[in-house]
């Protein structure tokens, strides 16, 4: 198939001239072992705290990892018209913004098992439920990268898609359950909890990772490939509208 | 034969308001198979709107387009794979060579890895660039730059090329040797929509001509017809020591039957369907306080055609500040 090409090319350069660049590589992996080294001394619980930590972690990892490139990806090469290429090339606009999102969602993915190799050393994860961690993370990783893609599109200049994407990013550590459970927060806050994709995904992780989430399995499932199919369709509407005048 | 069983690209009723401003204003226009096609006109006359519409960078407001038959209105992306769209600004990545932009370029029209890899080997010899093909497109000369933009517009050899404004603002030299590709690629068989603001370069390179202003075509016509215009004419340019208030008016109502334009740099020119006879003119200027340095019998050329048509001064298209290169 002719667009197979087209989308493996662009995911290939995109790996190449981003993903692969040493600043990139080293980011993505001292970033995930600072939190993840800061969180363990900061717990102070011992090792036995790990798991309870997992969560967070990973979730922070697989956020950062996956949103901290798109402004680049995205947003740069449309304000220096090389994005303009991409939308010219005979492929539809879907499989393009499946090709350049794919990069950062395997990024995130990457980062996201950071810690948990890390923390396999210190601790047994023989009790991780594996069959529901690797969906999750994936999920997130596709939730994330489309809310940063959201965001990207959304945008005209590098720096707004930039403080856009914090505005967004460090709320969600803690308004997601990752550290404290939704419960604790004020009840003016709890509504956007539930907005945010990581939320359910958070709760797969503490699922996981030590059978305590609060929501039912299926319905996080669900309400996380809901939120990736609905950012990916309004990405793509405002693509359409903003940037083919 | 059925001429318009031969257009391969046929447009009619095409607008595109931005705001407030009518960019394309109603332009119809068919374009045949094998053609070189120029549209000419200022800056800001719509001419990279037209491109953006015909090639599914922006939506039209109103009128059709069709590309070998396909409705283009309708569906942007369905004759994308037939076009080669080469921009006013070089857009390719600036951290790949050329060899490497030339090839994922390859890549997004499907085409496969052992012919995309020779199509690009090819492409850097035949425009000049072998030597440069390992070298990170940043760093090319602003000349090498739209070479290279061009060659990335063909590589998967579209029947149909768009060039919008292939030699603005880069050097003589590479600005001749990218209209001679120009011309080779039509030659070959490629037709090619070309926008300019240079009259000199629409003339010499194009089959067919639409002055373009304001977002409206005032004229379409074969270069050779509208050349047809300018015979029989007579034209005259005298070099002045001073600008004189008011010359042309006065000289016109003096002279029944001629045409005057000042010119900058306190040049005068006259024009008329007649034989001139300079002697009553340069005594007419004399007598106004100017020394005449020099008188001069003028070929006429497209530009005066195209002053003609569209009432714009040729001055004032050449005197265009140049777009940089933007890229990085
Ligand atoms: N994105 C846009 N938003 C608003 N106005 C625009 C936009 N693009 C073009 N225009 C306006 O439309 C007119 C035609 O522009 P353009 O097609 O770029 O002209 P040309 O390529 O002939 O120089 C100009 O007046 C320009 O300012
Ligand atoms: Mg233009």
């Amino acid at each position: 198939m002719k667009s197979n090409t087209a989308f493996w090319s662009i995911l290939l350069k995109d790996t190449r001239s981003y993903y692969l660049k040493p600043p990139n590589i080293s980011w993505g992996i001292i970033f995930p072992l600072a939190w993840t080294g800061m969180f363990f001394m900061r717990s102070g619980q011992g090792l036995d705290s790990i798991p309870g930590l997992l969560p967070g972690v990973v979730a922070i990892s697989v956020l950062f990892g996956t949103t901290s490139l798109l402004s680049v990806t995205i947003t740069f090469e449309k304000k220096g018209r090389s994005f303009e290429r991409l939308l010219l090339a005979p492929i539809s606009l879907e499989l393009l913004m499946l090709a350049k999102t794919t990069g950062a969602i395997i990024f995130g993915i990457v980062n996201a098992f950071v810690p948990v190799i890390m923390a396999a050393f210190f601790t047994d994860l023989s009790g991780v439920n594996w069959i529901t961690l690797i969906p999750a993370i994936v999920l997130i990783a596709i939730s994330s990268t489309f809310l940063g893609l959201f965001v990207a599109v959304s945008v005209s200049e590098v720096f707004e898609a930039q403080t856009f994407s914090n505005f967004i990013r460090f709320p969600m550590l803690f308004l997601c359950g990752l550290f404290f459970p939704i419960e604790q927060l004020p009840v003016f806050l709890k509504p956007l909890s539930y907005i945010m994709p990581l939320t359910y995904g958070a709760d797969i992780l503490h699922f996981s990772f030590q059978r305590a989430g609060h929501m039912p399995l299926a319905f996080n499932f669900f309400m996380l490939i809901a939120f990736c199919t609905i950012l990916f369709q309004m990405s793509l509407r405002n693509i359409r509208r903003n940037w083919i005048l | 034969m059925d001429v318009v069983a031969k257009s391969i690209i046929r447009v009619k009723g095409l607008s595109k308001k931005f705001e407030e401003v009518q960019a394309v204003d109603s332009v119809d226009f068919s374009i045949c198979e094998g053609e070189l096609f120029g549209f000419l006109g200022p800056n800001g006359a719509g001419k990279t709107t037209t491109i953006n519409m015909l090639t599914g960078l922006a939506r039209p407001d109103k009128g059709s387009i069709r590309i070998q038959g396909i409705d283009c209105s309708a569906n942007p992306k369905a004759a994308q794979h037939l076009m080669g769209i080469v921009p006013d600004e070089s857009n390719l990545y600036p951290e790949l060579t050329g060899y490497e932009n030339l090839a994922f370029c390859g890549a997004l029209y499907g085409m496969k890895r052992q012919s995309r890899e020779s199509r690009a080997r090819q492409l850097l010899e035949q425009f000049g660039l072998a030597d440069a093909a390992n070298r990170k497109f940043a760093r090319y000369s602003k000349g090498m730059k739209r070479k290279l933009t061009i060659a990335a517009g063909i590589v998967h050899s579209p029947p149909i090329l768009f060039l919008d404004e292939p030699t603005t603002g880069i050097d003589v030299a590479s600005a001749r040797q990218i209209r001679q590709l120009i011309y080779d690629l039509n030659a070959g068989g490629t037709t090619i929509f070309l926008t300019t603001h240079y009259i000199e370069e629409a003339e010499r390179l194009c089959r067919r001509i639409a002055f373009i202003v304001s977002g409206k075509i005032v004229r379409t016509d074969t270069t050779d017809n509208l050349m047809r215009l300018t015979e029989g004419r007579h034209i005259v340019q005298f070099a002045l020591s001073k600008d004189i208030e008011g010359l042309a008016s006065a000289m016109e109502k003096e002279f029944p039957g001629i045409k005057c334009r000042e010119l900058i740099g306190a040049t005068v020119r006259i024009e008329s369907g007649k034989p001139i006879f300079i002697g009553p003119f340069v005594k007419f200027m004399e007598d106004r306080g100017a020394e005449v340095s020099e008188a001069r019998k003028i070929r006429p050329s497209l530009e005066d055609v195209f002053v003609e048509i569209t009432g714009i001064e040729a001055h004032a298209m050449k005197g265009e500040k140049e777009k940089g290169d933007n890229s990085k």
